[in-house]
């Protein structure tokens, strides 16, 4: 979250945030909605256009920063959160948002992507995953099931994937989130929710790619097997899933995950259906949510974790300020002659 | 008349004599603390009033396995009356605490010159441990002045009193070495005395205090000294002096850049010798505004430079030889998006992990061309501890005017060698505050000043500038991502011209010794002190040499051919296999001769005097 600035600016719109860039994604891409969906929400936050940064890495997605009328860094591949983290560290008061991919972020860039969630930098991190290497053509990347058949290898993925969430948790996150990339509603909320939080924000996105790796995400998009398939979360709410005649909830108890079968007037909670608390301080609850997968749990979205502890940014900004209590501001002259001196004459 | 600021030692009644110069090596186990003997001692002989130069050399190893040749550290001071610009190729004096000290060195030093040795320390197990079949002593009687001195044992009589363990009191011996080299060279003491009343408490300072003293007194009344030594001050240009390392140097002037140019330091580094300690430095001045980040890898401490750089800051990132070579890619993206960055490279010994304690001077042509594509950084090479200074505001002033990264090509010498640095006044350092971009007319992210060819440093946080930049080609002017070939070729021919036309500003070259003649010596980068010693030395023997030493690398100066061919040879030493020598030959397709030397040392001075003989006799 960036500071608000004084002296209320003139009101934005969508069209405010929008380049003179032609958008060049694959049609049909998710891509397109999670960029229209950003430009949507970023005037709510009424703070002056000029204090957006986009930062990305390398990959499809990446080129999201071309498409944003705001400052925008298309970095190399991977790094794009260290880079984010230098912009943050320097002007604290910009709103530093990172785009990055499942390859981007998870291969190439996991350490980053690790060191930039565990230190808390005040950054909202995007992590587009398709599950598979957009830009280069197809090959598999860290997040590819176990299986999937692709040009680089023809057999099947041998390599076991990482869980994008379950990576941030690991990581430390102090908010971590997932939405399905044409999720309008979902989406738009979590990004005001992300934008709120002072500190790493982490949030996985669903995406499609129609061209390398289409219908990954189906059953969580479509209409008929949605409400099946995913498990909204609610901070408060009981963790219920399932249409009308197949409502169920999940009990989580020592960690481990139960479905519940509910009646369609069943009190969820009376039936021993945990309720959503994403403030939980000790992520074994969030990584519990994180197990859910199919076949035999909906996918929960929305935000899993959301708790408070003091951004890297602003830390480093204390220490400075001590110093400069302490020691009072810099004096080049008084530094170039400390410790023994001596006269030639 | 230089005025020490501290009164000399208690001077003995014993005769002394005046020498000119000597080069003096403290060694010992890693343990001994010998750097810390060496760097009291040149702190005392810069309030001596001494010109001095320092070479520091220590293994890698934390601690090796003691009293072992692996584990041996050394430094050596050359300090006179006169000019000194190098360390000394050969000491004079050696200070042995054991025999793996004195088996590491002895072959070093000066025939006929002093040797002391802790005789405590000779032990049949020691000198096994050591590689000694035989006893070295009674050879090293004959061919040099030993002394041989009780040091373990008239430390613990100092100590009789104190309530001290064993291996507390043992610690202090140390500095029965320095105070008897403090009295055998007539050094100002109140400096140290100071200095441990304000690093050690209680017991242990008392100790080191009554030890240093037992040293002096030990000078004083043993039979083992009969004169003492005066080394009168050198006639150094007057000013206000310190001793400086190239590190605290490099450190110091990225401060001052800071403050010159009105705007804050972001420094991005990942621990590696012999870098390291120019973040340590830069790490206690937080009240100068500077943000310094411990990044999880070099790729990410240059990343989070650049991006400090795009949000508007000096940003500055510093490693050695392997760590740099992980920052290209990000390099070759502040080449693209034409960001201002300074990287140091403190360049160490050897490919891979080599020998990360010693000197080396071979990674100019990776820092000029170790990146993928056509990719023009300017590179500049301070030549002296002091000039790292210099060097570092200069870096700066040029990476934010042009808009470019800049490299600085330190090595591991410069970084722990200490010289006697006069302190600039304020005043007379360059004062160029930062201006960005605001004009709203006109902006193109990559419409360029016409005669620096600099683009805008327009920064976030600016209304009307927004825009986006990458390592995609640019169009040029407008910035937006172009796969034309005529825009590449163009964005290409412009990135090298920027670079070069850095070079107007170069001063003219001015060879020393001569502007034309038989030979020019060629040198770069910390080898300054060798060469320019060893050219005067051959100057003053007859021989027509001239020396000439690049402060840049690229650009090259202009006028460089036209120098290069107004002598009939060019000899041009390095720290490598031949790196600048292949350079030159390029671009001026001169018959320049290379003399190469690669073991982690600096030059002696004799080897550059027969290499100017060959040289002129070829
Ligand atoms: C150093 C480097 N290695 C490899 C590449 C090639 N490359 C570009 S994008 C990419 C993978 C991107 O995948 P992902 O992050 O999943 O993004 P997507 O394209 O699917 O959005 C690779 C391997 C590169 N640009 N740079
Ligand atoms: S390849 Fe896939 S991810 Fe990339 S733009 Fe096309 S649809 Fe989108």
């Amino acid at each position: 979250m960036a500071e608000p600035v004084a002296g209320a600016p003139a009101a934005l719109t969508r069209k405010d945030f929008e380049s003179d860039q032609e958008v060049r994604w694959c049609p049909g891409c998710g891509d397109y909605s999670v960029l229209a969906n950003i430009q949507r929400v970023l005037p709510e936050f009424g703070i002056p256009r000029e204090n957006f940064v986009f930062v990305s890495g390398i990959g499809c997605s990446s080129r999201f920063p071309y498409y944003m009328n705001t400052y925008g860094f298309h970095t190399i591949h991977g790094r794009a959160p260290a880079f984010a983290t230098g912009i943050k560290l320097a002007r604290p008061e910009l709103s530093v948002w990172v785009v990055t991919g499942d390859g981007d972020g998870l291969s190439i860039g996991g350490n980053h992507l690790l060191h930039a969630i565990r230190r808390n930098v005040d950054l909202q991190i995007m992590l587009f995953n398709n599950r598979i290497y957009g830009l280069t053509k197809g090959q598999f990347s860290p997040t590819s099931r176990l299986g999937m058949k692709n040009k680089s290898i023809p057999m099947g993925v041998i390599d076991h994937p990482v869980d994008p969430i379950g990576f941030a948790l690991g990581a430390g996150a102090t908010f971590v989130a997932r939405v399905i990339d044409v999720d309008a509603v979902g989406l738009q909320e979590v990004l005001r929710r992300a934008y709120a939080h002072r500190g790493t924000a982490f949030i996985e996105i669903l995406q499609n790619c129609p061209v390398f790796n289409d219908g990954e995400w189906q059953a969580l998009e479509d209409r008929r097997t949605r409400a099946d398939a995913g498990l909204p979360l609610e901070h408060g709410k009981p963790l219920v899933f399932g249409a009308k005649g197949r409502r169920r909830g999940i009990r989580i108890e020592h960690g481990v995950p139960h479905v519940v079968e509910l009646a369609d007037d069943a009190d969820p909670v009376a039936a021993g259906v945990t309720v959503h608390d994403e403030r939980v301080e000790r992520p074994a609850y969030a990584f519990s949510l994180a197990s859910l997968t199919p076949p035999d749990f909906p996918t929960p979205t929305g935000v899993l974790r959301a708790v408070e502890r003091p951004s890297y940014d602003r830390l480093l900004e204390e220490q400075v300020a001590t110093a400069r209590q302490q020691r009072g501001p810099g004096d080049l002259r008084a530094l170039l002659h400390s410790g023994d001196t001596w006269t030639v004459e | 008349m230089p005025t020490a600021q501290a009164p000399p030692a208690a001077r003995a009644p014993k005769p002394h004599q005046r020498i000119d110069r000597v080069a003096i090596r403290f060694a010992g186990d890693s343990g001994d603390g010998m750097q810390l003997t060496g760097t009291k001692f040149t702190e005392s002989t810069a309030l001596a009033g001494n010109d001095l130069s320092t070479l520091p050399d220590f293994p890698a190893e934390i601690r090796a396995p003691a009293g072992t040749l692996a584990g041996v550290s050394g430094f050596q001071i050359h300090f006179s009356s006169t000019d000194v610009r190098t360390p000394a190729d050969q000491p004079d004096v050696l200070v042995a605490m054991n025999p793996a000290a004195l088996k590491a060195n002895l072959g070093d030093v000066r025939p006929g010159g002093m040797v002391i040795i802790n005789s405590d320390a000779f032990s049949d197990k020691s000198l096994e441990r050591a590689g000694y079949q035989d006893d070295p002593l009674p050879d090293a009687r004959e061919r040099f002045r030993l002394v041989e001195i009780p040091l373990t044992r008239l430390t613990f009589e100092a100590l009789a009193d104190l309530n001290l363990s064993q291996r507390e009191g043992a610690r202090s011996k140390n500095f029965f070495a320095l105070g008897l080299m403090y009295w055998l060279y007539g050094r100002p003491l109140e400096s140290t005395l100071r200095w441990i009343a304000s690093r050690f408490s209680g017991e242990i300072a008392e100790a080191n205090r009554r030890v240093l003293m037992a040293g002096i007194h030990f000078g004083e009344t043993s039979e083992l000294f009969p004169v003492s030594f005066e080394v009168p001050p050198a006639k150094i240009e007057p000013g206000l002096y310190r001793n400086i390392t190239g590190n605290t140097a490099l450190a110091w002037g990225a401060v001052a850049a800071s403050v010159q140019m009105e705007r804050p330091l972001f420094v991005g580094a990942y621990p590696i010798t012999p870098a390291s300690d120019v973040l340590h430095e830069l790490a206690k001045h937080r009240h100068f505004g500077i943000r310094t980040f411990q990044a999880e890898d070099e790729i990410a401490a240059a990343a989070a430079a650049i991006g400090a750089a795009f949000a508007g800051q000096l940003a500055l990132t510093v490693t050695s030889g392997p760590g740099f070579l992980l920052k290209q890619e990000a390099l070759n993206l502040a080449v693209m998006t034409e960001l201002p960055i300074v990287a140091v490279d403190v360049q160490r010994a050897g490919p891979s992990t080599g020998m990360p304690t010693k000197t080396e001077q071979a990674d100019l042509l990776m820092t000029i061309h170790g990146r993928s594509s056509d990719s023009p950084v300017p590179v500049l090479a301070p030549a002296t501890p002091g000039e790292c200074f210099s060097v570092m505001i200069e870096a700066f002033r040029i990476a934010v005017k042009y808009m470019t990264p800049v490299v600085v090509l330190s090595d591991g010498y410069l970084a722990n060698s200490a010289e006697p640095w006069k302190i600039p006044a304020l005043e007379t350092l360059p004062r160029t505050p930062v201006v960005y971009h605001s004009e709203r007319e006109d902006f193109s992210p990559y419409r360029r000043v016409p005669d620096t060819l600099a683009r805008p440093w327009a920064i976030p946080g600016t209304p009307g500038l927004e825009h986006r930049i990458g390592g995609i080609e640019k169009q040029d002017v407008s910035g937006n991502v172009s796969y034309l070939p005529a825009n590449h070729q163009r964005m290409t021919d412009l990135r090298h011209e920027k670079v070069e036309r850095i070079a107007a500003e170069f001063p003219p070259l001015e060879p020393r010794g001569a502007g034309s003649g038989r030979l020019l010596v060629v040198g770069w980068g910390g080898t300054h002190g060798a060469i320019a010693t060893a050219v005067d030395e051959a100057r003053a023997a007859g021989r027509e040499v001239a020396h000439l030493h690049l402060r840049q690398l690229n650009p090259l100066p202009r006028d460089l051919g036209a120098v290069l061919a107004r002598f009939e040879r060019v000899l041009v030493p390095e720290l490598n296999a031949g790196q600048l020598v292949r350079i030159l030959r390029d671009r001026y397709l001169v018959p320049a001769q290379s003399y190469s030397k690669v073991q982690g040392q600096p030059f002696h001075v004799s080897e550059l005097r027969a290499a100017i003989d060959r040289a002129l006799e070829a």
